[in-house]
């Protein structure tokens, strides 16, 4: 079959045979405090609905959500909650977070399988969807319940898998491909089932091929659900590439994905639909992959949410030299860390640790118009001039130019010659528009 | 060193490819040309292509010391002018006007318009029409082989024939870098197969100039006459090399051929309308004069975009 991509992006060194052949383990700290935030999705935040002094359980709710665009949160240990307090998260920002002091017993609450489960209407398993908190697991975290509640459910003709992980050294997805590929499946017929007139699709990149191979072999007997291979190209993940990729549709910032009859969703969300759907179990933990040249033991875990970042890499991976940058996510989207002591979330999919800074290295230089961002561009956009725009906080320019396009995939800043840093002012200025325009 | 962790936007990986790596590969790729016009014209050739190259990098270092500014003669662009430059002048020229050349390409057409990236002209073909409006005879007159003759293009002009061959290899008259089209074609191949130009610019130039001889030509329709066209004076040189200058072309594909097309009529139009035999650089440097009005009129549709009028409709 052939290979499917889609026009613009870039080949970033990858960096996955670090992590790759490592199975995924488990990682439950002992002691320590848990930091869980309220705001671990796009919308308002969940309200806490326990008390400080409670002891909680393992699978526990104790954030239950507020309005339409919101998900519910729940305790990923057992112990006293310490505190219902402000801290920092990998955004920088302070959020309201439950701090649980954990005491490493992991008392679970009681929960049965629902072995009936295909028996389920679509109403009753949406409910235990949204129930267990599940947002989107690549990063944004939009809530799953809201994306699977489309308008017109029956306009819906493909869901898709995201299993490209364009992002250098991430493999928490391939992992999970390569060792549940029937939890995927299985997780995929259920979203299927919410849907009348819907193909599945699968997409992964073809530097997985193992992965490919092990999916087709779950789905062979599945005639509405197909697994595709793409090209391997950053940012070929991205929401838009990838419909494009699958489909050919084309989507650009005017409308949703499921707009045009697409709904995405990250292999680890699949994963976590299964968990609610067949196990009756919430969003607790997730993949996430350590890894860099700072590490001494690169590796893929599973990591209760909440769990401290500092202690997870003191306990997992170790430092194996001084690392001068950490990032929360990946090389081309994720964020920067200043400080150590913030939690994993359900949108962490990595720690990346860096012996050197390769943004600092360099010193940004006049722009030689080489037109190479423009070739990269999935927006199919002119990150240089919107860039120049921006710097002058020209709007009309920048608007003029489909500055809103942009979905900061960060390929204009990687491939630029002066190492200008594009996606940077393009992002402010975008932040700075749509804000104004929300006033 | 601190303790504390660096922090900046997203992305945080950098491609290998800079400003610098860059212009090494177009040193790299004009090394055949400069090879074989050192042999074609001899040491006198060396002497010229050193000289404004020195001038070029000690201008740019000057000036920019004096103003108090960073100093970016380590990106190799001005040695990149220097050496294009200088395989834009004969061979037998005064020494003292090839460094005249050089530090009119980079104080007044470079540095006064804000260094690199800034520039609306390429430098060394407005400092080589400079030189060429200045100190004509100089510039004009070329002489191979201790005789002093015309151009394989003033000959075809006047004569319409000239041994094809010899212009291929380029042991003909003729400035010390655009004689040869085959070491010119190895080094344009070079910089597409790295990638650091594309096809749209020389390929459109090309198209479109031979459309334009077979059609308006002395010699229409004969497919010798534009392989004569095509091997002389300068147009392989500046379809590869100058018109494909980044600065100084537009930044969107569209444009692109846009640029290539329209640089191709108007040497067309030069070549067989006006008074001389060449038109190369006068066609580069008016176009690069177009190129903003080309990008507002190219800006790319984003990916996704369905006009208003196609939306209406499907609804």
């Amino acid at each position: 079959m052939s290979v499917l991509t889609f026009k613009g992006g870039v080949h970033p060194y990858s960096g996955k045979e670090y992590t790759k052949n490592k199975a995924i383990d488990e990682y439950f700290p002992e002691n320590g405090l848990f930091v869980i935030p309220l705001s671990q999705h796009i919308g308002s935040p969940a309200t806490p609905i326990v008390k400080v002094g409670d002891r909680v359980l393992v699978n526990q709710k104790i954030g239950e959500a507020s309005g339409f665009i919101s998900a519910n949160v729940h305790s990923s240990v057992s112990g006293i909650v310490k505190a219902i307090d402000n801290r920092k998260v990998a955004n920088g920002n302070k959020v309201p977070c439950i701090i649980i002091e954990n005491d490493g017993l992991y008392e679970k609450t009681n929960s049965m399988d629902n072995e009936n489960y295909l028996e389920f209407s679509k109403e009753e398993k949406l409910e235990l969807i949204k129930e267990a908190g599940i947002v989107g697991m690549g990063g944004a975290g939009f809530p799953t319940h809201v994306k699977l509640s489309p308008p017109k459910p029956e306009n819906i003709d493909y869901i898709i898998v995201n299993g490209a992980e364009c992002e250098p050294y991430l493999t928490s997805d391939y992992r999970r491909m390569l060792e549940n590929p029937e939890i995927i499946v299985e997780g995929l017929k259920i979203v299927l089932s919410l849907f009348d007139n819907a193909k599945g699709i699968i997409a992964v990149e073809d530097n997985k091929l193992d992965a490919i191979v092990r999916l087709r072999k779950c789905v062979s007997k599945e005639n509405n659900i197909e697994v595709k291979t793409l090209f391997t190209k950053y940012p070929q993940g991205g929401e838009r590439s990838l419909i494009y990729a699958t489909t050919k549709r084309c989507l650009d910032s005017s409308k949703l994905p499921a707009d045009i009859g697409c709904i995405v969703h990250n292999i680890d969300t699949i994963y976590a639909i299964y968990n609610a759907v067949v196990k009756n179990l919430p969003l607790t933990t997730r993949v996430v992959t350590i890894t860099g040249d700072a590490v001494r033991y690169p590796g893929n875990y599973i990591v209760p949410v909440g769990a401290d970042i500092k202690q997870f890499i003191d306990d997992t991976g170790e430092f194996k030299d001084k690392a001068e940058k950490i990032i929360s996510g990946g090389p081309m989207m994720g964020m920067a860390l200043h400080d150590l002591n913030i939690p994993v979330t359900k949108g962490t999919s990595a720690i990346l640790m860096f012996k050197k800074d390769e943004v600092s290295a360099c010193k940004p230089s006049n722009c030689i118009n080489c037109g190479r961002c423009v070739n990269a561009c999935p927006s199919r956009i002119i990150p240089s001039r919107l860039a120049k725009a921006a710097d002058k906080n020209n709007e009309d320019e920048f608007l003029k130019l489909n500055g809103l396009e942009c979905i900061e995939c960060g390929s204009c800043s990687y491939i630029c010659p002066a190492k200008r840093q594009l996606t940077q002012s393009i992002k402010t200025m975008k932040k700075n528009i749509l804000s104004n325009k929300r006033k | 060193m601190s303790d504390l962790l660096n922090v900046s936007s997203n992305p945080h990986v950098r491609d290998k490819n800079s400003t610098s790596s860059i212009m090494l590969d177009v040193i790299i790729a004009l090394l055949p040309t400069t090879i074989f016009g050192i042999y074609n014209f001899g040491y006198r050739a060396f002497i010229v292509i050193m000289l404004t190259i020195i001038s070029c990098v000690l201008s740019e270092f000057l000036y920019q010391k004096c103003m108090k500014t960073d100093i970016t003669i380590k990106d190799f662009s001005a040695v990149v002018t220097g050496l294009l430059l200088a395989l834009n002048l004969p061979y037998d020229i005064p020494y003292w006007m090839a460094i005249i050349g050089g530090i009119f390409a980079i104080i007044i057409v470079k540095q006064l318009f804000g260094g690199i990236g800034q520039n609306f002209m390429n430098p060394a073909l407005a400092a080589r029409c400079f030189l060429l409006l200045s100190f004509g005879t100089n510039m004009t007159v070329f002489t191979y082989d201790s005789i002093t003759g015309a151009t394989p293009l003033k000959v075809i002009r006047d004569t319409g024939s000239f041994d094809l061959y010899k212009m291929f290899i380029g042991t003909t008259a003729g400035t010390i870098g655009e004689t040869s089209a085959i070491a010119i074609l190895i080094g344009g191949i070079y910089l597409l197969a790295k990638r650091v130009i594309d096809i749209r610019i020389p390929f459109a130039y090309l198209a479109v100039f031979s459309l334009f001889i077979l059609f308006f030509g002395n010699e229409k329709f004969d497919i010798y006459y534009l392989a004569l066209q095509l091997c002389g004076g300068g147009i392989m040189l500046g379809a590869f090399f100058m018109a494909t200058d980044y600065v100084t072309s537009p930044i969107t594909s569209r444009g692109r051929w846009i640029f290539g097309a329209l640089l191709g009529i108007l040497t067309g139009i030069f070549r067989v309308f006006g008074p001389n035999a060449e038109g190369v650089s006068f066609a580069i440097i008016f176009c690069n004069l177009l190129v903003p009005l080309i990008e507002k009129i190219t800006i790319p549709k984003p990916f996704g975009y369905v006009s208003k009028k196609k939306e209406a409709k499907n609804e």
